[in-house]
């Protein structure tokens, strides 16, 4: 990389010395992105900005948490009622919560909508489905600490999918408690590995960005970049649409925060934990809901359990499932539907995971279980080899091959997506 | 097209630029708001300045004794003092003191004499509360830590001690309660 | 264009964020029906004269079976009693302190810092005094229950003579939005049953409603300062975020 001309010369002493605005210059004002990238590409660096809340909000946090069985639930109360804006600080990290997943589902549909998961981003793929699972673990852990009713009856019943494990599964739930209940011992460790693993997510954030900017951005027409005349530099063009971004986005978190902090959580967990009393509908979490509606949609307990871990295990081999050469839906017709059933299908998941095991219920979820690894591993595959994509455009300056008019036949048929 | 953008003539120019402004003041004003609600969390919080005054019950203080209370989480002397103890405060010549202040301006009333125990060296707590405890060459508080001597008035007399013990702020509610802070 | 790709992701979060609130809302019985509650909506804030009232139906009635341990005398100050007032009804109180010098644990009256004092000393002599079930602590009731305030108000007013058919053991009296209708509390309020400082007239409506009010309060004291917070904040985010729309369009003017 050329070295820019800095004017000031501090930042010329410094870069000469640690090329820190170099690296800047580069990775923003050089970095070429595509000119067409729509606002989905929002939610990527929402979650960036979510991370950091999260973590800093959470070392604030700490500084006036108890982790032990007989003070976790009053001290947060405390940090709720006499901590000066404890309360806004509790509740930016419990709404934060929720809102990271949020973007973060949106941000992984995105990617999946337009193909960002193949050649050659890959590994950008696997490193954030790997971030999803880091934050699946360290949103379980935190759920715990408060411990009220859920906290406490959420581990317990997460931690038994263990016991599932033939010969040594109950040695290694005995093991995750380090007691024979969920105790003080189990909170303390959790507590311990909800401080960490943010700053591991941090790393793979890291490496995940690395892997970005060595191709850099897919976009929603998923061909490469053919020219100057495809990219703009990232600043001030992304930025700025990050910042409006983000401003819209905070003002509906706000929204939550503010007049409405309790709707996403569970009102059990404003009971103190009692290991001798179960509340009568334990429910995880509404982020975690279809992947527990897929746990129960098996009758067999371990089974049940290999499934819900499939079910994020098969995104890890996405990039090889769908082996179409065309990266974007906007070009594979079957496909895009087949997208939208699938997110009909993790919606009805969602909703089925929040109901009592019982009734239609469980057939509804069994369908929708086997709906979604028939997603991955038939229909994908399938589709790579018989699906009939539409002319690619040569290039993004010129989105259309010559004779087929400005947009293809039945083009009121195309999604919101589509039209962005 | 970035050059376009920035170099369109006068009207834009001064357009984008007052967005710019008002985007970035505006930005920066919400993270100083943000940044000021992480900081004051740190502050005291309501159940710990509920506690930041204490009632002392003075009735069953003997003459010549003391008692320690808590206040603020520091420990404050309440000592009764005798009529030897407070003459001998009160005739202490000025410029003998290494940290001259008058017995009266140390005692709302003279038999009660009220202070932070805690020594103005480095923050030990001095001997002297306990009819057992050593109280130093001028029959105060002595500090074993370094060995500064106080007299009765809680004076610094000897030793490395600059300052004499801090008086609290207190008021008598009646003529056998104190609340300090 | 743009506006309906917001709108798209508007409706996609309020589409997940709908879930679970729709799952919890699950619950059997008749749902109880929506009060007018001062603090609801984006300006909320406290009746100060219904609180006073709630605290006076709590401590004469709900206290000698109910904790609620998560609330402080101090407190009492934010519902509009004086410091001097808010000290009797502290001094009123007897709190088990020390050990003192003698290792003795010795009673004092109650100050701003003390927490509401429990009409028992641990769960189990609540239990034994209550036919078996546990008077359950007051201080989170209108946020751990489904419905909030409007549930407990439901609850107090729900009472009646059990549908035919139904046994009730001594211990239970049927309640018509209380889960499973069977509860072990037994009527807690009558007509008259205090009398208001203000002459408001003790109806058991009005004596629920107050009381919940109250609960509401205790559960959320912080609940004031959350919405006058948050207003300016939402103003401050749509003005900025509208500053930034301009600029975004702008700086994007020569792109396309």
């Amino acid at each position: 990389m050329a070295a820019p001309k800095f004017d000031n010369p501090i930042v010329r002493w410094i870069d000469y010395r640690l090329p820190v605005f170099t690296f800047m210059h580069h990775e923003m004002h050089e970095y070429p992105t595509p000119k067409n990238l729509n606002y989905w590409w929002n939610f990527g660096s929402l979650a960036g900005f979510m991370l950091i809340v999260l973590i800093v909000t959470g070392i604030v946090l700490a500084m006036n948490y108890t982790p032990h069985v007989d003070h976790a639930f009053d001290s947060v109360e405390r940090i709720r009622r006499d901590v000066p804006f404890g309360w806004l600080v509790q509740f930016i990290h419990m709404n934060g919560a929720s809102f990271f997943f949020i973007v973060v589902y949106i941000h992984i549909f995105r990617g999946i909508y337009y193909g960002s998961y193949k050649s050659p981003r890959e590994i950008l793929w696997i490193l954030g489905v790997v971030i999803m699972l880091l934050m699946m673990a360290t949103a379980f852990m935190g759920y715990v600490l408060p411990w009220g009713q859920m906290s406490f009856w959420g581990a317990t019943v997460i931690t038994n999918l263990f016991s599932a494990i033939p010969l040594v599964g109950e040695h290694i739930v005995s093991w995750l408690w380090g007691g024979f209940a969920v105790d003080n011992p189990t909170l303390n460790r959790f507590y311990s590995l909800h401080y960490l693993l943010p700053f591991v997510i941090v790393g793979v954030v890291v490496l995940h960005v690395v892997a970005l900017h060595t191709h850099g951005s897919n976009n929603p027409l998923g061909i490469e970049l053919r020219g100057k005349q495809d990219s703009i530099p990232f600043h001030p063009y992304y930025t700025v649409k990050d910042f409006f971004g983000l401003g819209l986005f905070l003002t509906i978190f706000c929204l939550f925060v503010f007049f409405a902090p309790d709707y996403l959580g569970h009102p059990d967990n404003y009971v103190p934990a009692n290991p001798l009393v179960t509340p009568p509908h334990i429910v995880p979490e509404w982020y975690f809901l279809p992947f527990y509606a897929i746990l129960r949609a098996i009758p067999d307990k371990l089974l049940g359990v290999v499934a819900m871990f499939a079910a994020i295990a098969v995104l890890f081999i996405l990039p090889w499932l769908d082996r179409s050469p065309v990266r974007s839906a906007r070009f594979r017709p079957i496909y895009k539907q087949v997208f939208w059933l699938l997110v009909i299908d993790c919606l009805v998941l969602g909703y089925i995971g929040a109901k009592p095991a019982e009734g239609w219920y469980i057939h509804i979820g069994r369908l929708a279980t086997v709906y979604y690894f028939a997603h991955f591993l038939v229909i994908l595959p399938l589709l790579s080899v018989f699906e009939r994509p539409r002319p690619l455009p040569l290039s993004i300056g010129e989105p259309v091959l010559g004779g087929g008019g400005p947009s293809p036949p039945g083009g009121g048929s195309a999604g919101a997506m589509e039209r962005a | 097209m970035a050059a376009t953008a920035d170099g369109a003539g006068g009207d834009g120019v001064t357009r984008r630029d007052f967005l710019e402004y008002a985007a970035g003041g505006m930005g920066a004003v919400g993270a100083a708001a943000a940044t000021w609600a992480l900081i004051d969390n740190m502050n005291p919080a309501a159940d710990t300045l509920a506690l930041s005054t204490t009632e002392v019950d003075l009735e069953p203080i003997e003459p010549g004794q003391s008692i320690t209370v808590v206040w603020q989480k520091k420990p404050v002397f309440v000592r009764r003092r005798t009529e030897a103890e407070i003459r001998e405060a009160e005739e202490t010549p000025l410029d003998s003191l290494p940290d001259p202040m008058a017995d009266t301006e140390r005692v709302q009333k003279a038999e009660w004499l009220i202070l932070v125990g805690i020594c103005t060296h480095l923050g030990c707590i001095p001997l002297g509360q306990k009819g057992t405890d050593e109280k130093g060459e001028y029959g105060g508080w002595f500090c074993p830590c370094h060995g500064s001597h106080y007299d009765t008035s809680g004076r610094i007399r000897k030793g490395p001690a600059p300052e004499n013990l801090a008086v609290p702020p207190y008021r008598f509610l009646d003529d056998t309660r104190i609340l300090i802070g | 264009m743009r506006n309906r790709l917001i709108g798209a992701a508007l409706a996609a979060v309020r589409g997940l964020a709908v879930l679970p609130g729709a799952a919890s809302a699950a619950g059997d019985g008749p749902q109880p029906p929506e009060r007018e509650w001062s603090f609801n909506g984006i300006f909320g804030t406290f009746d100060r004269a219904a609180l006073q009232r709630g605290y006076q139906v709590y401590r004469e009635v709900c206290a000698a079976c109910h904790s609620m341990r998560l609330l402080y005398y101090r407190n009492l100050m934010q519902i509009g009693l004086s410091e001097a007032a808010a000290k009797v009804e502290a001094a009123n109180a007897f709190i088990v302190d020390g050990p003192d010098s003698e290792g003795e644990m010795f009673e004092r009256p109650g100050k701003l810092s003390d927490r509401f004092v429990s009409p028992f000393p641990n769960d189990n002599a609540a239990k034994a005094a209550n036919g078996g079930a546990l008077p359950p602590d007051l201080s989170l009731m209108a946020k751990n229950q489904a419905g909030g305030p409007d549930y407990i108000a439901a609850v107090l007013t729900g009472y009646a003579d059990p549908p035919e058919g139904m046994e009730m053991s001594d211990t239970q009296s049927y309640n018509m939005y209380y889960s499973g209708h069977r509860i072990a509390m037994p009527p807690p309020l009558s007509d008259d049953l205090v009398e208001y400082a203000d002459g408001t007239p003790a109806t058991v409506d009005q004596m629920a409603v107050d009381v919940s009010h109250f609960l509401m309060f205790a559960a959320e004291p912080q609940l004031e300062d959350r919405h006058r917070l948050g207003v300016k904040v939402i103003i401050f985010l749509l003005v900025l975020t509208g500053i930034l729309y301009a600029l975004k369009r702008k700086v994007w003017s020569a792109v396309h």
